[in-house]
């Protein structure tokens, strides 16, 4: 039996046993875990790292940068700077001594090479026990190279990944505002927290030009340094993915007076849900038609796939467990539409608020968790019986060894799982995972049938009995 | 043999070099060490660290083998950058071994707590006096900040230490063992068949041939199965010799160099074995150790490699090739490649290794004069130094895809990481067998770009 930790008991719930729902979260990982979190950094990095025309620049020793070369699917229309991995490449010298010069001499010359549009530079770990400052370098740079170069204070140590998303929402905050020049429709948003993974961005974008809805500027899926400059003339900010962009929208709100709306783009009834809250906000008879026009288009396209594929899948049990809470919501109810319960739900990420919400959405006997780690997963999974898990690139292989189907719903996806057609994406993945006739031979799927069956011709014994 | 080394003609115009790393083409020292202990039985690796790193080599590592793999952190927090780590790992001792219930537990540490001067050593101390009578895991310890060395010197650091930690005397046995290097999981184990097959008993150190590459389980493992046992690497000071694969492991400290100074077991360095050249080297030192004949299935192997050779060779014949990795990896690759007529024209590994020209040039025949050997060498490099001398293939991890699609030229994956294909773990590169599959897939590459890029569409070639 895998033994939970008592230190880890405050983080596990299961809904309608337990009396008040009262999740602690916003913790750091215990000591000596296998949590599925990363660090402050990785916080920055998912954030900035979509800005295709800027340098991200990685100060510290290697690691860091070779681990996270090229391993998101954010897309770009155009440059492709944020797909090389740059880093200081610190060595014990520059450990012991510092390394601004090393972080001058390599700005300078990459500034030189690749000619960015701005620079971001990311201090990890190392760079907060040695004390560089990187301020002062980054101010030099700049004013030699007459680009932005900003740091970000992302120190893996400094607390969670959510610290990290602050980081880089202050970094971005110091660009928007730059540029005065341009203008905006009235009619126009920012769109935040949507990265381009398998280019959803470009699907929502399209949605809000059949709106009529003028899009400033991506936040940070397909980004650009001077859509960023400009975000501030937008009328409104909507913000997906909650967790890493709502600081930034509150800022906008405090110096910009940019209201902000959160929404979620994965699943039929979010999906439409934001795009009516944009269509609502503007209250504009053009918009709210054009957006009516384009939910019941696309949801006659797609409904009878769905059905089709709930035909199969109806009554089979699902895990999610996933980056973000607001993901982790949209899934609950993309699941129901495929006739998917949800046994197991959980965030590495959340936040009090996000599993109140979670709670209220879930059914009986849910059992939510933050933090969590793969012993706990995988002990969750199996007494659950579970036939699908939902999450990122290190619970695949819990799954599969396991004889449990998949469906990968991370910054590393390259199928589009946002809005309508994304909708079809995710059905078609978990169809094709459930259905799949490999299961068949895995020992731990079969072990799992065969003790059903057992259970179930038990209860029918009993019920003859009595 | 080929052992004089090459007169190296120095390429005046190549890349300017970066002070920066661009696309590196390392990885970070706990890494290699985590691998080290996750090949031993029960063994549970713990980074000690922020969570990020072990996080990040997690997903690294997990996205080649494609198989769970614990690896724990001791999560440093502000805190524990400003008081030291003692209490982290003492926490995180004991959660995992509530936990995990492991035979070993292995620490990696990192930057971090290098930076901060955390003094590992004596924090072990610590708790096993304050776990006195009570029976807790093996512990071991690999210093292994990664801004003084990659994974591949967190890789051997880790069988340094582990042997260090476990490794006992006693009457000597007859027993070899082997250090095989940062291998495929399918290297392993052919080369178990193989010291099997000379009827050695042997300790081969680390083992991930069963814990990185296993079988669909019926029940969740809470540690997967197979590894190099705990009891044996206590043997491994009564064992006649130790087989260390990688030749620039001769002059370094090492777990067979420990072994040989303190027990007097003797240490044999040799190349990985691939290549007929360097299989041949490694077959005769097994000859030679155990006083038997080659047995007649590799014989066999080594004839049809042979005759494979022969008919493929004009397709092969003075191509020149991108090869890049660890250091050992490369040199052996390099004279493999040397061996059937290509130009290893661009030899790069991301090490910082002064030898490195030295370790790659004595495995090839003389003659070569445009051959370029870089240590400190990052993707980028590479590219601009293939643009500028023109190479036909590139054979190597798959970061090198990278450089497969700029100069568009087939990529033959080799080595770790393959993160763009399945099997990864299952590439064999060792041995005849090993080099065999090499070649096949080298040459069907070369073809396949003719055929790719004819108009034609020739279908028989
Ligand atoms: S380079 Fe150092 S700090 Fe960075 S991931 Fe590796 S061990 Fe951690
Ligand atoms: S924890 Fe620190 S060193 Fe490790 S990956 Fe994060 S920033 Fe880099």
């Amino acid at each position: 039996m895998i033994e939970i930790l008592e230190a880890r008991k405050g983080q596990i719930f299961e809904k309608g046993t337990e009396g008040t729902f009262d999740m602690a979260c916003d913790k750091v990982s215990v000591a000596g875990s296998v949590s599925q979190r990363a660090c402050v950094f990785c916080g920055s990095r998912v954030v900035l790292y979509p800005i295709a025309d800027a340098l991200h620049l990685i100060h510290g020793p290697v690691g860091c940068a070779a681990y996270t070369w090229d391993i998101r699917g954010s897309l770009s229309s155009g440059p492709e700077l944020h797909r090389l991995s740059f880093s200081t490449d610190l060595r014990e010298e520059e450990v012991i001594y510092g390394g601004e010069k090393k972080l001058y001499a390599a700005l300078t010359e990459l500034i030189g090479a690749y000619h960015p549009k701005a620079a971001f530079v990311y201090a990890t770990c190392i760079i907060g026990l040695i004390g560089d400052d990187i301020q002062a370098v980054c101010r030099k740079v700049s004013d030699e190279q007459g680009i932005d170069v900003i740091p970000v204070h992302s120190e893996g140590f400094r607390g969670t990944k959510k610290d990290g998303y602050k980081a880089a929402c202050e970094a971005l905050f110091r660009l928007i505002g730059t540029d005065e020049q341009s203008i905006a429709a009235p009619h126009s948003i920012n769109i935040l927290g949507d990265f381009n993974l398998a280019g959803e961005t470009w699907i929502i974008k399209e949605y809000y030009k059949q709106m009529g809805v003028e899009v400033v500027s991506c936040m940070t899926g397909d980004g650009r340094v001077d859509e960023i400059r400009r975000a501030h003339k937008a009328a409104m900010n909507v913000v997906q993915c909650s967790g890493s962009m709502t600081y930034l929208a509150k800022m906008m709100e405090k110096d910009y007076g940019i209201p902000f709306e959160r929404v979620s783009y994965f699943g039929i009834e979010d999906t439409a849900d934001a795009l009516y809250k944009v269509a609502r906000h503007f209250n504009d008879p053009a918009i709210l038609k054009n957006t009516e026009e384009l939910v019941r288009k696309e949801v006659s396209r797609i409904y009878p796939e769905v059905e089709a594929y709930r035909k199969y899948l109806e009554g089979k049990k699902a895990a999610i467990y996933v980056g973000g809470s607001f993901k982790a919501f949209s899934l609950v109810k993309a699941l129901r539409h495929l006739g998917i319960a949800t046994a197991i739900v959980g965030s590495q990420t959340g936040n009090r608020e996000d599993y109140e919400y979670l709670e209220e959405i879930c059914d009986e006997g849910t059992i939510i968790v933050d933090d969590t780690n793969p012993l706990e997963l995988s002990r969750f999974m199996s007494e659950r019986n579970v036939d699908l898990l939902i999450g990122g690139v290190k619970e695949r292989p819990i799954a599969y060894k396991m004889g449990i189907a998949f469906c990968d719903h991370n910054h590393e996806r390259k199928e589009a799982l946002a809005g309508f057609e994304g909708m079809i994406n995710f059905c078609r993945e978990v169809h094709g995972s459930i259905m799949s006739p490999v299961w068949q031979f895995s020992p731990a799927k079969c072990l799992r049938a065969q003790k059903e069956e057992m259970e179930d011709a038990n209860s029918i014994r009993q019920a003859a009995h009595s | 043999m080929q052992t004089q080394s090459v007169k190296l003609h120095t390429v005046k115009k190549t890349a300017p070099s970066f002070v920066s790393t661009r696309n590196a083409c390392k990885l970070c020292a706990p890494l290699g060490a985590s691998l080290v202990f996750r090949g031993i039985e029960g063994c549970v690796p713990l980074i000690h660290g922020s969570q990020g790193c072990a996080t990040y080599i997690r997903r690294y590592v997990i996205s080649h083998f494609k198989e769970p793999i614990d690896i724990a952190s001791s999560n440093f927090s502000e805190a524990t950058a400003i008081f030291g780590g003692a209490d982290n790992l003492r926490i995180a001792l004991d959660n995992l071994t509530r936990q995990y219930r492991p035979a070993a537990i292995g620490i990696a540490s990192t930057c971090l707590s290098e930076t901060i001067g955390d003094d590992v050593r004596s924090y072990i101390e610590q708790y096993k006096a304050a776990n006195k009578g009570v029976e807790i895991p093996a512990l071991i310890y690999a210093s292994t900040p990664s801004y003084r060395g990659t994974h591949m010197d967190g890789y051997h650091e880790a069988v340094r230490a582990t042997v260090i930690s476990l490794a006992a005397g006693g009457p000597r046995s007859r027993r070899l063992n082997i250090v095989p290097g940062f291998l495929s999981a399918a290297d392993l184990r052919h080369i178990k068949e193989i010291l099997d097959d000379f009827h050695f008993s042997y300790t081969m150190l680390p083992d991930y041939s069963e814990t990185l590459d296993g079988e669909s389980w019926s029940d969740y493992q809470k540690l997967s199965p197979g590894g190099t046992p705990v009891a044996s690497i206590r043997s491994m000071g009564q064992s006649v010799a130790t087989i260390q694969l990688g030749g620039s492991l001769a002059s370094m400290d090492t777990a067979a160099s420990y072994l040989q100074e303190t027990f007097g077991v003797k240490a044999v360095t040799l190349g990985i074995p691939i290549g007929i050249g360097e299989t041949d080297r490694f077959f005769g030192a097994l000859e030679e150790m155990s006083g038997r004949a080659m047995p007649d299935k590799y014989k066999k192997e080594r004839g049809r490699l042979v005759d494979a050779y022969i008919d493929g060779h004009k397709v092969v014949s003075g191509k020149r090739a991108v090869i890049y990795g660890e250091a050992d990896f490369v040199a052996s690759m390099a004279s493999f490649l040397d061996e059937i007529g290509i130009v290893p024209a661009l030899c790069a590994t991301g090490a910082s290794i002064k030898k490195f020209k030295e370790i790659v040039s004595s495995g090839l025949s003389e003659g070569h004069k445009d051959i370029i050997i870089r240590d400190d060498a990052d993707f980028e490099d590479m590219l601009e130094i293939c643009r500028s001398i023109g190479v036909d293939i590139i054979i190597g991890n798959s970061k090198g895809y990278y450089l497969a699609k700029n100069l568009s030229i087939p990529l033959v994956r080799a080595g770790f990481p393959i993160h763009d294909r399945i099997g990864g773990q299952r590439i064999l590169h060792v041995g005849y067998a090993g080099t065999q599959q090499l070649f096949d897939r080298i040459v069907n590459a070369l073809i396949e770009h003719k055929q790719s890029s004819s108009a034609i569409g020739y279908s028989y070639i």
